[in-house]
């Protein structure tokens, strides 16, 4: 979707502000809003896709006006409301008003390690070829989905070189909408400073994006 | 904001969706033990070792893997070297996709808008604000997260090391120069 999170090239955030001596995080709530976030993966069944596609869906005002971990609370909260685990009214309340959903699994504490050591590999195994090889040149599409995608508007239109074949993966597109994982091939493409901000774009800068073959044709 | 979450705790624990001691457990991980000291292991073994170095940039994944680092947000993992004519830096536009499992959650600035949207179009700007000129021949490689793949820029070594082992070593790695937005730290700066 064309919303607040697709960043690249966008003016007026101001300054970037590193912080020295940065704790992981900032308050004890965000400690909260991390892990629940984390450990309801498992009771809730969603993908990586969705979760994205829940964060970033909402009025791009919103979107840029909050923290990062509002971001994820609010978006696991729509997740929750969505598959009917927890429902509105339960959320106003601050307790439990309805019988809970069934759930397969929840994370113990002695399947944390096991979770984040196994983690989320999204490289498939395919019996199709890659349209592209290295040094292709090729065309971000002109896409414009209102559900998730992982091209970013900063490129499309616009035509790099396939710097690396990288191998066939879960295509986020499919997966966020509960599609099916639908792989596809997977490549590094690299687009010249200059083709992606015109004249006066840094000549000795190089972006490189990884984009999913159905987002690209021949240049 | 801290009821709001305590809230919603409360009602996945009274649902039993969620156990307290794996949140506690998610957070001990991430604040403890998956952090900046593993990619820094990781960039000073390949600034001492060759083979390994070699290894990193053909098969980060596997290389990175024989340190026992790897996993969430880790199952994909590229080394990006830096050279004297090379810089590499590494971003996220869509969200804020970082190597957690070689340098564990992301500082704010790596998730705000301001990096974001700049880094992409501005890296030399960027860098400004963390410090950094870079010669105006260095050529900017910037590398948006946009797949699974998790990128770990490995900083160069810096001059007066010879003979340094690894332990050593790792503590001139910062955080900021495997995200390429810094330089490793120079022998003196340590002694200080």
């Amino acid at each position: 979707m064309n919303g607040g999170q697709d960043l690249g090239g966008m003016h007026g955030h101001g300054p970037v502000k590193p912080e020295p001596n940065e704790p992981v995080f900032h308050d004890d709530w965000e400690k909260r809003a991390f892990a629940l976030t984390l450990a309801m993966g498992m009771p809730g069944g969603w993908n990586i896709d969705m979760s994205r596609f829940a964060r970033e869906n909402r009025s791009p005002a919103d979107y840029l006006a909050m923290s990062y971990y509002q971001i994820w609370l609010a978006g696991l909260i729509d997740l929750l409301e969505e598959r009917g685990l927890v429902a509105e009214d339960e959320i106003e309340a601050g307790h439990s008003l309805h019988t809970p959903k069934p759930v397969k699994r929840i994370l113990s504490p002695a399947d944390v390690a096991k979770t984040l050591h196994r983690g989320g590999p999204t490289e498939r195994e395919t019996n199709t070829a890659p349209v592209f090889k290295r040094g292709d040149r090729v065309r971000a599409k002109n896409i414009n989905p209102p559900t998730h995608t992982r091209l970013p508007r900063y490129v499309r239109g616009h035509a790099g070189i396939i710097e690396r074949v990288i191998g066939c993966h879960v295509f986020p597109d499919s997966n966020a909408t509960g599609a099916g994982e639908n792989p596809q091939w997977l490549y590094t493409v690299r687009f010249d400073g200059r083709e992606l901000w015109g004249p006066d774009g840094d000549p000795t800068m190089q972006v490189s994006v990884d984009a999913w073959e159905p987002y690209l044709e021949s240049a | 904001m801290q009821l709001r979450v305590r809230a919603l705790e409360s009602i996945l624990l009274e649902k039993e969706y969620i156990d307290p001691a794996a949140l506690d457990e998610l957070i001990e991980t991430y604040e403890k033990k998956i952090g900046p000291r593993n990619g820094a292991r990781v960039v000073a073994k390949a600034w001492a070792d060759p083979d390994f170095r070699r290894w990193l940039f053909e098969d980060g994944t596997a290389a990175i893997e024989s340190l026992g680092y790897g996993g969430r947000s880790g199952n994909h993992l590229v080394a990006l070297e830096n050279t004297t004519s090379i810089h590499n830096m590494v971003v996220c536009t869509l969200c804020s996709c970082y190597p957690w499992a070689v340098l564990g959650l992301p500082p704010l600035w790596y998730k705000s808008a301001p990096y974001r949207s700049r880094t992409v179009a501005d890296p030399r700007g960027v860098l400004r604000e963390f410090g950094i000129e870079l010669p105006k021949d260095t050529e900017i490689r910037v590398w948006d997260s946009t797949a699974e793949l998790r990128y770990l820029v490995v900083p160069m070594r810096p001059a007066g090391t010879d003979g340094w082992s690894e332990e050593k070593l790792a503590a001139l790695v910062t955080r900021d120069s495997m995200i390429g937005t810094g330089l490793a730290r120079q022998p003196q700066e340590f002694a200080r």
